[in-house]
């Protein structure tokens, strides 16, 4: 975010609790990307040098079976909103999965999406986003497909000899594969793609803290999302949505931690690589 | 009553008649025979005037009897040649003869005769020695009767008297001449020799010349004495015959016959004349040897060595009992420095004949062999004259002090160790920090230490197939204590007999090391065993780390199971086979040791399995390159996505820092815009 430019009122983004899913997704993240990449490059020093800082393979295994059951709730507390806002604003899940605000992929994110590559090779203007652009509802889905894969290999590994009773103990080593391979696209996507969609980009670099303060400069709004910036002031809407700014000091926090995750997700992709292309087998 | 009276009467006629008769013949005999001998008994003649008990004749001085007792004579071996069968210049001499010439016994008895003239007596008569004897002195002249015969001056009974004439206490020859014994004949009668012969009256008892022979008594320096050195043993074992298997321990009898000179002689320890069953105080000739010994300043002309030796010492040593001339062995009571005689080192093998072969075979023999001034002998281990049993805790072959005793040579940088060109280095520190090392540091007098492997005298090289500690030889020795793993490791695929390779096969110390040997249980061992076996077992160790187990152990987890935890550590075999860990009937109930509830289906998990095989595991194949095909595309397209977005964003950034300091040029804005928050 701009220096020096704070405005009196935000435009409010994310619910309160959206906020806190999201610290809670980054810290149980970071903690299973951490635990189980060690185990993944375990062939590798630096593996073994953070197993040790983390206490030994032992205490990385309570670790990640641990930030697993909170990504679990993270999930299911997800789902537990979405039933509350159709409660609350919608008249069936259709109208949810359909309705202005969804986080559903449709014709328009294709439209925006081949405006952008337009826009990219400079065939065109930037496209008129709305409240969410088809890359961040990839990012949205691509964890329900993570949470999925790796969720469900992750407990058969995690009680093998139950699973076994209903496969083949080779599934287990299929398995294995699946969760750890899968696990690395996440942390590689999410650490790479994901970071530079949303904070690394020049005009936002080094970070975008609006998923945590849960607010946004209304200019930021109006150049970013200017469908629904339009669509707000349209319907008289945009008032309604706004709320003071936080103070230096709980954006000053946010930042030092937003810094934190993000040195730990770069920490991780800088690993990733190095035993990739030197030690990789 | 009367009949009584009757019977007496009859009794007494019969006596009577008998007595009669045996008088009657005894008379009829002696009057009958004595005519006939006295007139051709040879010598009646002589015996007319030799015959007068008054007979006598005078000689330098002396009053010398000329009687001679017919009888005697009569009844002697000699009775029947007449006087003059010996005093052959008398015959046919005109009576009064002339004084007689010296009876040559010799005459007849030719071996004796030649004996005596080849003995110290005979030498001593030839010097003209008036103190030497002559046949007479021993056997008498007339009255010699058979040896045999108790009546005898040399039967056996009298043997000791008629030596003790002379080599008795106080007697001119035992005064005048140099005789190296004393007491000679009162020691020999306290003897068990003298005991037996003249308490007990045993005549098979020894007597003096049995020992030293009738005739040809030599001195013990003369080589072909039967008391010398190189013959005493035969001399004793005459009687002694079996002596050498009681004495087996210290000598072997061939030794003692063909080498007496390294060893200690019978007398050594049972001293002459003063024979007993039991060791005799040795007091007196280590007395001897103390004379010299005990004076500190002591010192060698030849190299200035310290000769000097602790009383103290020796009587707390193991070898209290043996006198110092047992080991110091070649020494002659007959000198004044008994020792000159000395010219062979203390030879530990004259008692110790069994461990002395082995020595000789070991390295350490082999190389002193080589005469190399590094080969240690007995006393670099086991000390001189302090020396001490391995029971001794204060010995340098007790079991605590024997690493430290071979480090002396064998630790790093000493003599042994910078000539030494295997595999093994630090061999002490690793021992000392070794299982075994630590068990003997607290005490553990039975744990392995240098000598339970290499043993303490056959040492050699690894390389020697008789090695203990050869490849072949390994599972034995260590087998030793550890029997019940021996038994598994024996029945294991491991073991030559069962897998009949003709490769190289594991042994103890390729798994466990030579002297680093750690326990099993500890982390270091633990995550090392893969290493370990990965030396021959090179593919199925690297794909372990490609699944869990390996992954974990690798970042240290030493509860993941290792190769021995599925496999067998010992009694492993092929997974084939029945018995094995791994069989069909087994594995169930092997992961179960770590997976409570396990099924067969779930040891259907391959613990060495790889997605880079194709062949023999497609599915992880091709589950792997799915999800790299997967990792792949979404990467390469928010890849791209991203890269393709730079020089966009930049502008945007650019364009968004122009506003920004268009803003900034309007100072009052600014201000108005920040005030509230300030």
């Amino acid at each position: 975010m701009p220096k020096g430019e704070v405005p009196e009122r935000q435009f409010v983004r994310f619910s309160r609790l959206q906020r806190i899913l999201h610290i809670c997704m980054i810290v149980s993240f970071m903690c299973l990307a951490l635990t189980g990449l060690t185990l993944k490059f375990s062939y590798t020093k630096w593996a073994a040098v953070l197993s040790h800082l983390l206490g030994g393979f032992e205490n990385a295994g309570y670790i990640h079976r641990s930030a697993a059951v909170v990504m679990f709730g993270v999930f299911i507390a997800h789902l537990v909103d979405l039933y509350e806002l159709k409660k609350r604003e919608h008249s069936s899940w259709l109208s949810l999965i359909l309705g202005p605000g969804s986080m559903m992929p449709n014709r328009r994110d294709l439209t925006e999406l081949v405006g952008t590559l337009k826009w990219f090779v400079g065939l065109g203007e930037r496209p008129a986003y709305g409240r969410w652009t088809y890359w961040e509802k990839f990012d949205y889905f691509a964890v329900f497909w993570g949470i999925a894969v790796i969720g469900s290999t992750g407990l058969t590994l995690w009680f093998p000899v139950f699973f076994t009773r209903f496969i083949p103990g080779s599934f287990l080593n299929v398995a294995t594969i699946v969760h750890s391979d899968e696990a690395l696209l996440a942390t590689g996507f999410i650490f790479t793609v994901h970071f530079f969609n949303t904070h690394l980009r020049p005009e936002k670099f080094p970070m975008d803290i609006t998923v945590f303060t849960g607010r946004m400069p209304l200019e930021e709004l109006e150049r970013d999302k200017p469908r629904e910036y339009e669509a707000l002031v349209a319907s008289g809407q945009l008032e309604e949505n706004m709320e003071e700014a936080y103070q230096p000091i709980v954006t000053r926090t946010i930042r030092a931690f937003a810094w934190a995750a993000l040195s730990v997700g770069f920490f991780i992709v800088l690993w990733i690589i190095y035993a990739m292309l030197f030690a990789y087998r | 009553m009367a009949e009584t009276k009757i019977a007496r009467r009859k009794w007494r006629a019969c006596l009577g008649v008998t007595v009669a008769t045996l008088v009657a013949t005894a008379l009829s005999l002696v009057f009958s025979e004595r005519p006939a001998r006295a007139a051709d008994q040879p010598g009646a003649e002589c015996l007319a005037c030799h015959g007068d008990k008054s007979m006598s004749t005078t000689r330098a001085g002396k009053t010398v009897s000329l009687y001679v007792d017919g009888k005697k004579f009569a009844a002697s071996v000699h009775g029947s040649f007449g006087c003059t069968g010996c005093h052959a210049d008398l015959e046919g001499k005109e009576l009064p003869h002339e004084t007689p010439a010296p009876v040559k016994c010799g005459t007849c008895h030719t071996t004796e005769q030649e004996q005596h003239a080849r003995s110290l007596h005979g030498k001593a008569i030839a010097r003209g020695d008036v103190l030497a004897p002559h046949c007479v002195n021993c056997h008498g002249n007339h009255d010699i009767v058979a040896v045999k015969d108790p009546r005898s001056a040399v039967a056996p009974m009298r043997v000791p008297f008629v030596c003790g004439q002379c080599h008795r206490e106080g007697t001119t020859v035992s005064r005048n001449r140099p005789i190296p014994q004393d007491n000679i004949l009162e020691n020999y009668s306290e003897s068990i020799h003298g005991e037996a012969l003249l308490k007990k009256g045993l005549s098979v008892a020894p007597t003096c010349a049995t020992c030293h022979t009738p005739h040809l008594i030599l001195p013990h320096t003369d080589p072909a004495s039967s008391i010398n050195r190189r013959n005493i043993a035969a001399t004793c074992t005459k009687c002694h015959s079996q002596i050498e298997v009681v004495h087996r321990k210290t000598i072997r009898g061939e030794l003692w016959e063909k080498q007496a000179n390294v060893l200690p002689a019978c007398p050594d320890c049972h001293q002459p004349h003063k024979i007993r069953n039991v060791f005799y105080e040795q007091g007196m000739a280590n007395a001897d040897c103390m004379r010299c010994h005990a004076d500190e300043k002591l010192r060698r002309a030849r190299d200035g060595q310290s000769m000097y030796v602790s009383v103290g010492e020796v009587s707390h040593s193991r070898h209290n009992k043996i006198a110092c001339s047992q080991c110091h062995s070649e020494v002659n009571a007959s000198r004044v420095r008994s020792c000159e005689t000395i010219t062979h080192a203390v030879d530990c093998t004259a008692c110790h004949d069994e461990i002395g072969k082995m020595y000789v075979a070991s390295i350490h023999g082999q190389l002193h062999g080589k005469n190399d001034p590094n080969a240690p002998t007995c006393k670099e281990c086991h000390g001189t004259h302090a020396i001490l049993g391995k029971q001794d805790p204060q010995s340098s072959t007790f079991a605590t002090n024997v690493p430290g005793l071979c480090a002396r040579c064998h630790r790093e940088g000493q003599k042994a160790a910078v000539r030494y060109t295997g595999l093994q280095h630090e061999i002490i520190g690793n021992y000392t920090e070794s299982i075994h090392g630590t068990l003997l540091k607290n005490g553990l007098t039975v744990t392995a230490t240098c000598t339970s492997c290499h043993t303490a005298h056959q040492i050699l090289p690894r390389s020697d197939p008789a090695s203990s500690v050869n490849a072949n030889n390994v599972p034995d020795t260590c087998g030793r204590c550890h029997h019940g793993i021996e038994e598994q490791f024996e029945n294991s695929i491991h073991a030559k007999r069962v897998s009949g390779f003709s490769k190289p096969l594991p042994v103890c110390n390729d798994c466990h090391t030579a002297h680093a040997i750690h326990r099993t249980d500890q982390d270091s061992f633990r995550l090392n065993v893969m290493t370990t076996c990965g030396r021959c077992h090179e593919q199925i160790a690297q794909t372990y780390f490609d699944t869990y187990h390996g992954k974990v152990s690798k970042l240290g987890y030493t509860k993941a199971a290792k190769c021995y935890d599925c496999h067998g550590a010992h009694d492993v075999l092929a997974v084939t086979d029945p018995r094995s860990h791994l069989s069909r009937a087994n594995v169930a109930a092997t992961c179960e040791k770590c997976h409570a509830g396990a099924t067969r289906r779930f040891a259907g998990y391959l613990t060495h399995a790889t997605h880079h095989d194709p062949k023999k595991y497609p599915f992880l194949f091709y589950t792997f390159w799915g999800m790299t095909a997967l990792l792949l595309v979404t990467f390469v397209v928010g890849g791209a996505h991203t890269l393709l977005w730079l020089p966009r964003a930049f502008q945007m950034r650019r364009e968004l820092r122009a506003a920004e300091a268009e803003l900034a040029a309007k100072p009052e804005t600014r201000a108005g815009k920040e005030r509230p928050h300030a």
